[in-house]
This record gives C-alpha cells, structure tokens and sequence, in this order.
C-alpha cells in the first residue's frame, strides 16, 4: 500500500465509526420529536447491551479445551460477590481482576 | 461605577464556570480509574502490535485519536497490510462498529442541550465511555455536561497515550501482566449488576444475553454481534406490543368497570 492509500483505509475506518456514532442523534434530531418506538428502544435497549458487552468481552474463551473458561468464571463470581459485599464499584473491580491474574498466572499456567 | 460593578460581575461568572467545570472533573475521574488500567495496558498492547507489524508510533497514535475504537483499530492493522479495499473498509468497519447505533439510541435523551460538547461527546463514544456515562449516578449539583465531557476526554487520554507509548515501546517491554485485560470484563460486569438493580423488569438483560451467547455458539465469535443486535431489536420490538396489547386490556377492563361505576351512580 503506499501512503495514499494507507491514508484513505485510515479515513474509511474513521467514516465506518462515525457513521455508527452520528446516525442516530442525525435521524432523530433535537427539533424533531423522538418517535415513541425509539424512546421505547432508547430506555429498553441498555440492559440488553450490558448482557452483550460481557458475552463480547469473554468471546475468545474456549470452554471445551484447558482451562475451559475456569479462569473467568471464578473471577466474575469473584467480582458479583465483592459488589454484593462492598457495592464499591472500583473494590469489585480491582478484587475480580486481581483474582483473574493470579488465576492465570499462578494456577492455571 | 456601573462598568467596574460590571466587570466584578463578570469575573463572577468566570470564576463560578471554573468552580463547574472543575467539580465535574473531580467527580468524573474516580468514574474512570478502571478504564485508565484497561485502556493503558490494552492501548499499549495494540501500540505494540503495530510496531511489530512494522508501522511507526505515528500510525496508533493518529489512528487512536480518529477511529478510537479497540477492536476496530486491531482489524485495521490486517487491513493496512493487506491489498487496497477502500469499499470493503468501509463496510467493515461500519458492521464491526455498528453496536454504536444502540448507544446513540440509548444516549439520544441525554446528550440533548449540551451545546458545543455534544459533537466531542458523540464522536469519542466508545464502549467503554458510553457504559460509564450512561450508568454514573450524577451528584444533582454536578454539570452533567462537563461530567460527560470529562469522562469522554480522560478515557481517549488514556488510549491514545497508551497506544503512542506502545508504539514507540515496541517489544522492548516483557509482559507480567497477564489477564490485566479482565479488568474490562470486570467493568462491564459491575455496570451490569447496578443496572439490573436499578431495574424491577429484567427481560431487556435476558434477552441481551441469551441473544449473544445463542449467536456466538451459531455464528462464531467473529461474526456474531450483527445477529445479536437484530435479534435483541426484533424482541424487544416484540415484547413491546404484547406489553401495550395486556397494558390496553388492563385499561379496557378498567373503564368498563368505570362506566359500569357511572351507570351505577347514575
């Protein structure tokens, strides 16, 4: 690729992203009123996207081979019980990724 | 007199803006030490693949700041060292990023009224961004716009600085931080647990999961976050019309009562 074309592949992925961002808040502008379906999506839609942020963050794990998703379930039961315990958001988190790492590093090599 | 009251008063309102803007800074950065580990150590994990990819600092570092999009600036890397597909791209990046569009729809209340921020806001919004602003519980005598803008600016911050410094690191750095990418994964498990608390109705979290984890096992973990977002649309379209179909019922039974109430006054 020379340069140019480096260039606009770069602009392409940029296009791509900001298309994502930009196109709702452009379709439903603040003059026009938000049509209900997309009010109802607006307020609905956030729980569903924490559950598929999650199912996105563990994709690459492999529960039919070593060390079958162990690692990860542990540090999440982890994590849920330090909230439960603490509710400290910055205490659960640093708990179940500390967890997680000595997991990796230590137990399952 | 009047123009020295005047300007006193000006100095006011200067000094009130400042005392905004900076609460809201202080507010906002505790919300954001999570993603400065995650985002320093994946940020310098992606600067360090390119370098070995063989591309200069210069290229995570622009490419950090434009796109600012994780997983998107990864495939871009295969994309750069592969044969020039400028339509390709963009469709690309459009359907790996197009989980965006949902945040957009969740933020659209939101961000109304926030002037000149609104385009930064808009345009820095990645995942992690979204799932903090979204879910932060804004003190009422906190600038919810400024608490926005500033979670939005130190979390691009910390990517582009992250992914700058692995791209002039290179290879030279040994990792012991293995597994230090769970702290994400973390994240979106705590934000997760306050949402559903907040919440009486879970169906939007069931269907969001069993969606992902059904179209991962079918499509495979490339390929299953468009299917996942056209299945949590299409039920959660479907849950709406049977809650307003029960929700007309309800109200139908109730002025049948009322008007037999009125008859029975009458």
């Amino acid at each position: 690729m020379t340069i140019t074309q480096q260039i606009i592949t770069i602009a392409m992925c940029t296009l791509g992203t900001m298309a994502t961002r930009f196109l709702p808040f452009m379709i439903f502008n603040e003059k026009r009123t938000t049509p209900k379906y997309i009010t109802y999506l607006g307020k609905v839609l956030p729980g569903a996207i924490f559950s598929m942020l999650i199912v996105y963050c563990l994709k690459n794990v492999n529960v039919t081979s070593y060390s079958y998703g162990l690692p990860e379930l542990i540090a999440i039961i982890v994590t849920v019980l330090l909230h439960k315990w603490k509710k400290q958001m910055l205490v659960s988190i640093a708990g179940g990724t500390i967890c997680y790492m000595l997991l990796v590093q230590l137990v399952f090599r | 007199m009047d123009s020295s009251r005047d300007s006193n008063k000006s100095i006011n309102k200067k000094s009130d803006k400042k005392n905004v803007i900076s609460k809201a800074l202080v507010c906002a950065f505790p919300h954001t030490i999570p993603i400065l580990a995650g985002f320093l150590f994946l940020g310098m994990a992606y600067g360090i693949y390119m370098n070995v990819s063989g591309f200069s600092f210069v290229y995570p570092m622009i490419m950090s700041v434009v796109i600012f999009g994780g997983s998107l600036e990864f495939v871009t890397v295969s994309m750069l060292l592969s044969a020039f597909a400028p339509i390709q791209t963009l469709l690309m990046a459009f359907m790996i990023q197009a989980r965006h569009l949902f945040y957009g729809i969740a933020m659209l209340d939101k961000f109304k009224n926030m002037g000149w921020k609104k385009f930064y806001l808009i345009y820095a919004m990645c995942d992690e961004t979204f799932s903090v602003n979204y879910s932060a519980e804004i003190p009422e005598d906190v600038d919810r716009g400024w608490f926005y803008f500033w979670v939005t600016l130190f979390n691009q911050i910390y990517w582009v600085g992250g992914a700058t410094f692995g791209g002039l690191l290179g290879n030279l750095i040994t990792f012991d931080t293995k597994g230090l990418d769970f702290v994400m994964t973390a994240m979106f498990v705590v934000i997760f647990m306050e949402q559903w608390s907040k919440e009486k109705n879970h169906m939007s979290e069931l269907i969001g999961m069993i969606a992902s984890v059904a179209c991962l096992l079918i499509f495979g973990a490339d390929n299953f976050l468009i299917p996942t977002m056209v299945v949590i649309v299409v039920m959660l379209t479907m849950l709406r019309k049977y809650d307003e179909k029960r929700a007309l019922k309800e109200s139908g039974n109730d002025t049948i009562k009322e008007d037999l109430k009125e008859d029975a006054v009458q």
